[in-house]
Order: C-alpha cells, then structure tokens, then sequence
C-alpha cells in the first residue's frame, strides 16, 4: 500500500516531447516508474524516448491503459491539459507546471468535479512513493522507503524535510508535494486524510506556509479524528513580512489567521507537534515515534 | 502587480463603470491644464487633487517637505497649480509607506462629485476578490464607505455582505439585486448600483484581477453611482494574455533592487536584517530566513534562485546582497533536485572572484545533488568559505559569525 502512486500507476507524461517533459519523464524512467507514454497534441503516432507519443489522453487511456498523468505543459495551456486528462478517465492528475492563472485554475478545478479523479498541484514538485514510483522533479535518491507520510507546499523544504527523516533512521512512506498556488487541486486536509488512511504511514510531515488556511483547516480535522497518527509541523515564513508575495502566489500574508505565527498557534492546539525551525523536523519526528 | 488610481480608473471606465473623472498630471502647469479640460468636460468648478502612489491613507498622509497631505480640495483653477505644486516631487508618507515615504511623480486632478441636490450624497464600500477557501471570486460590499474595511470587519462584521460567484455561470442578476438591497438602496440609485456591480464584475473578470477595491462608491446627490477611489491588483500569471495591461506597471514605484534582481531572473524581496541569504525554492528560502532569526539574526532579504541556479545567478545575487552595508554574514542554502550542488559551488567560487573583496563570513550548506562534490569544490578554492552539509550547521555558523 502507499496513497496516490505506486508500482502499478500506469503513467503518461502530458507536455513529453518538451524540454522539460523529456528531462523528468527520462529521470522518472531511470527512478522505475512505470512511464507508459506521453501526449503531445499533433505528435501522435512518434516514439519519444521509447515509448508511443499519443495526440489525445483519450488514446493514452484507451492503448496504453494510463491511469496517472504528469503535466509539464506551458501555463497558458495546462488547465486545459488538466481538464483533457479528467475527460480521459486520468484517476491521478499531477501538476507541475508553475504560473497558471488563477482564472484557469479556478475553472479547472470546478470542471473536475464532475470526474471521480484527484488532482495534486499546481506548482508542486510531484508526488513520490520512494521504492515505487517517482511522478514528479524530486531527486529520487533523498527519499528513502519508511513509514513516514510528508505533505509540503514547497518543493526543496520537501526534500530538506525528507532527508532530515531519513537521516534520523526513519523513511519515506510517500511526500506528496501539493503545491505553492492559491488554488491546488489537493489541499493540506485533503493529503493528510490520504495518509491517516494508509496502513503503510505511521507518522506525518506537515509543512506549509504564509497565506490561505489550508493548515488551520487539516490541524482540525486531525483534532477532531482524534490525532490518530503523530504529526510534526512546520510554517515558513514566520520572518515575512505581510502584503508581500513571497516567490509562491499564494504565499502572502492578507489577515491576521494566515500568518505563520497564528497557523502554528492552531496546530499546537490540535495537538500536532510544532517546530520553530526548519533544522528539528527530522530529530521531532524520531522523537515523535520513540514516544 | 499593482497599479496607480488612475489607471484603474482608466480601466473601469473601458468596462463601463461609471467613475470621478479625472486627468492625471505630472507638473503644477500640466495640472491647471488638466483643471481647465475637466472644467470644460463635466461643468466642475471645485477639483480634488489625488497624490499617485502605490499606497493607501494618502488622504491622511502628509509631504514630508510641504507638509500638504495626499490628497487636497482646490477651489478654482489657481489654486490647482498651487496646491498640485505642494505634492508633486514631494515624499508623501502614510500609514501605508513607512517612515520613509514615496516620491510622488503624478497628480491626478479629478471633478468634485461631492455637490449639493436633492439627495445626500452617501459612500459606500464594494471590493471583488479571490475567496481561497471557497475557490471563487466573492464580491463584499458594506454600507460603511470610505472607512478602513478591516475595521469594519473587527467591529461590525455584520455591515459587510458577501456574495460569491459561481465560476461556471458568473455573476447573476439576483445576486447583484441581493446587494444592491443589502445596501439598502431604492428607485433610481438601486437601479445604477445594479448596474454598477454588472460592469465592475465585468471588468474584473475580463482583466484576470486578483483584487478590486472600490472605497468609496459614491451615491451622488442626483443619485448616480460612481467609483470615487479604485484599487487594482492584476494577477502577475495571467498579464501574458493583457500586454496593455502589463504597460502600466511602473517601476519608479518599486525597489530598484527587487527591479535589478527580477531582471537577473531572481526572486528578491528586500527586507531590514543584517544576514543576507540565498536559496533555491520558495518556502526553503523562508524557511532559512525563519532560522536565521532564531539564530540571533535578522533577515536582509529574500532570495530564491529558482531550479537554474548558475554562476551568473549567483554572481549576480552576491552583487545585489552586498548592496546592502548592513549585510554582516550571507548564507546560501542548496538543496540540490535538479539544481547541482557542484555546479552551485563553482557558481560561488567564481561569484566570489569576480567581485574581488568580499570582507563579510560567507557560509555555503549544500545539501542533495551532488552535495560532496559541491563541498569538495569550496574547501579546495582556498576562499574565506564556511562549509555546512545540515541545516542545524548552517544555523550555529550563522550565530557564530554574528558574535
């Protein structure tokens, strides 16, 4: 078990025959994931890097059976890659590209409804079950396989995270990486709830950021079912200062509750064990399960 | 990206909201000119002049120089050049700028729409946003104009209606009603109220806005609706598909370092501290400026070098943070994906050459990709570098450097 992906996701690359398709569908490949083609609109038919380039989803589905997307397509066109892969029968769709707009976003995600599939991104580095699957831009090599589940909006605080687990003798179970945008297609709750569920996950990573209330919402729910697994926490951003964008869209401090100093107040009192800097996750989360 | 008032101005009224109208100037002898075109357009005699910054509270702000605020009422065409004289080149300092204040380069001079009738003139407040928790846009409108809406939201959050949007169909006839009534607003001006919020929403929609802030809109004494004051926040990933939009950005209004790094192809916001730092990744890069605090010492800035760090973008960071005389020690935090560690290290190493004399501790923490390599790399340059592989490395180091 693992949540998401896992040795048996059948994966299409949507954007493949791209600069950066090609580079992470490769270093996916090299990791042992299971790529079974890639969909690049008018290069039906080719061979890219081994494997069949399809014109549609749709065809990806139907002929090579695909059932996890990865999307590296240009801002402009990838909600509307998004919603093809939905359309397709896609039951896992990753986001990687970064800059879609809101306005895109916002309509997506609303598309999506009316499809039994989950969406994680935009503007995330992927989602990785070490041993597995690699679907996404991490460096494969930092995760080693474990019992410990990571949910993070940032890309390289996921890697610093999950190298500071496993150099506490702990591992990996699987980080999902959900994004820095304002709208995501999975949210802190959402990931969090996958990993309760998983038998293979002993403990959680939560790692979030200024801005929205995506944190306060998860430490609620994780309260109210009663903390069933331990979760350590982290906020950056408890130097920024409010109003400004810091690199992620959806990194901004606009009230009193998404400031990281009010988020980590919430998780405290939900009982999540809460670290004030970016060096403790790993020796937190060691000290979390000897306990 | 922010813009100025009269720029939003500009683009409610390209949408058909009715607004002040206004010409915007940038000297004393412009701006009676522009008194006299207004004066001929819309028959006003009094003018309002609006100090164009980025930054609210003008009204209440002061120049420093003149000691005139940011925003003034001129009784006739004389007293235009005079009192737009007092604001023009001037520091205009408001509860929004800090103590340092903004150079205010453009005036606009706009009608007075405050004039006596038969009605009293009344203000009232109507912004459109992105609601993140709902993933829609929401309109929110109150009865309590011209007041600081967060305010309002502390003391009497029940003043303030909202009305969310559905993404699928947009807004919908009811809802602008809805408001319109909330409001408490009848006959003619329920009437131009609905149909202000019809092509204000329009206006956003149709520019991919992230923000409008309409405080106030005025109900004049004849019963028009109009927008006295505009806020507009574009949002950045959609201005590909709005070149004219993108032409209003104006960089005179932001720091010229963050202007040189964006060019440099960095993400840089600068902050007060005395520890310079360098990162790649967004909530990494925030993440180090967290610890840098709890190491006794203050962020200078933010700085995420992105997934293509090289030493062009290394050198090119060093150069931006050593601007910075109240910079004592730089950390620069790698945590090698597809970023090579070795490659960042040799990115330094050429950095710290080509500049010359960088008289402050350097700490380098590569982690990841190539990290030993990396590492290999600075200790054989023989440069004055402090090596780190752990985060809580890299922490001490700073805490010893500032000591």
């Amino acid at each position: 078990m693992s949540v998401l992906v896992n040795k048996d996701s059948r994966v299409i690359v949507q954007g493949f025959t791209g600069s950066e398709g090609t580079f992470h569908a490769s270093q996916m490949m090299e990791y042992g994931t299971n790529i079974v083609g890639g969909v690049t609109p008018g290069k039906g038919g080719q061979t890219h890097l081994d494997r069949p380039v399809f014109n549609t989803v749709k065809e990806a589905v139907e002929l090579a059976g695909a059932n996890v997307s990865i999307i590296f397509v240009p801002p402009a066109f990838a909600a509307d890659a998004i919603m093809e892969a939905a359309q397709a029968g896609i039951k896992v769709i990753i986001t990687i590209t970064e800059g879609i707009p809101i306005k895109d976003m916002m309509i997506a995600k609303e598309y999506l409804k009316s499809f039994d599939c989950v969406l994680v991104g935009p503007n995330c580095p992927g989602v990785i079950t070490p041993g597995e699957a690699k679907v996404g831009i991490m460096p494969g090599f930092v995760f080693k396989p474990g019992k410990v589940g990571v949910v993070s909006k940032s890309g390289t605080l996921t890697y610093e995270a999950a190298d500071q687990v496993v150099k506490a003798g702990l591992g990996i179970s699987t980080a999902i990486g959900i994004g820095g945008d304002p709208i995501i297609g999975t949210s802190t709750r959402q990931a969090i709830e996958l990993l309760m569920n998983d038998p293979e996950t002993n403990a959680i990573v939560m790692i979030g950021e200024i801005g929205g209330n995506y944190e306060a919402e998860a430490a609620r729910w994780i309260r109210d079912q009663g903390n069933p697994k331990p979760v350590v926490g982290f906020i950056a951003g408890q130097t920024a200062p409010p109003g400004r964008r810091m690199g992620h869209a959806g990194a901004i401090i606009g009230g009193a509750d998404d400031t990281a100093e009010a988020k980590m107040k919430i998780m405290r009192e939900c009982g999540i064990t809460v670290v004030e800097s970016p060096a403790d996750i790993g020796i937190s989360m060691a000290r979390a399960l000897s306990n | 990206m922010n813009i100025h008032e009269y720029q939003s101005k500009g683009i409610l009224k390209r949408f058909g909201v009715n607004i002040q109208e206004g010409i915007v100037a940038d000297t004393p002898e412009k701006a009676a000119e522009a008194a006299k075109q207004l004066n001929a357009d819309t028959g006003t005699g009094w003018f309002v002049i609006k100090a164009q910054i980025h930054a609210g509270g003008r009204g209440k702000g002061k120049v420093k120089e003149t000691g005139s605020n940011g925003v003034v009422l001129a009784k006739s065409i004389d007293e235009v050049s005079e009192k737009a004289g007092a604001i023009l080149g001037g520091t205009l300092v408001t509860h929004q700028t800090g103590p340092a204040g903004k150079k205010v380069n453009k005036v606009l001079i706009a009608e007075d729409v405050y004039y006596p009738g038969e009605s009293e003139p009344k203000e009232y407040y109507i912004s459109i946003l992105l609601d993140r928790a709902k993933e829609c846009n929401v309109i929110m409108a109150s009865t309590e104009g011209g007041m600081d809406i967060e305010t309002v939201a502390a003391n009497t959050p029940e003043k303030i209606l909202k009305e969310w949007i559905d993404p699928r169909v947009g807004l919908q006839g009811f809802q602008a009603r809805k408001v319109a009534f909330g409001l408490g607003l009848e006959g003619q001006a329920f009437k131009e109220m609905v149909k202000f919020i019809f092509a204000l929403y329009n206006a956003y929609d149709n520019t991919d806005s992230s923000m409008f802030e309409i405080n106030p809109v005025l109900k004049t004494s004849d019963n028009k609706i109009l927008a006295v004051d505009a806020k507009v926040n574009l949002d950045d990933n959609a201005l590909y598909r709005h070149k004219d939009l993108m032409e209003m950005r104006d960089l005179t209004e932001e720091d010229p370092m963050e202007v040189e790094a964006a060019e440099a192809g960095l993400n840089f916001i600068k902050l007060d501290g005395n520890v310079g730092c360098m990162v790649n990744g967004a909530g990494l890069a925030m993440a180090t400026m967290d610890m840098i605090k709890l190491s006794g010492g203050e962020p200078a800035n933010f700085l995420d070098v992105g997934g293509a760090a090289s030493a062009e973008t290394v050198e090119a960071g060093f150069r931006i943070i050593l601007k910075e005389p109240s910079v004592k020690v730089i950390l620069i935090n790698i945590f090698g994906g597809i970023v090579r560690c070795d490659r960042v290290a040799t990115g330094v190493v050429e950095a710290y050459k080509s500049i010359g004399n960088i008289d402050i501790p350097i700490i380098v923490r590569l982690q990841g990709t190539n990290a030993e390599e990396g590492a290999k790399i600075i200790e054989e340059s023989g440069l004055k570098v402090m090596p780190a592989i752990l985060l809580q490395d890299a922490a001490d180091k700073v805490k010893q450097a500032l000591n």
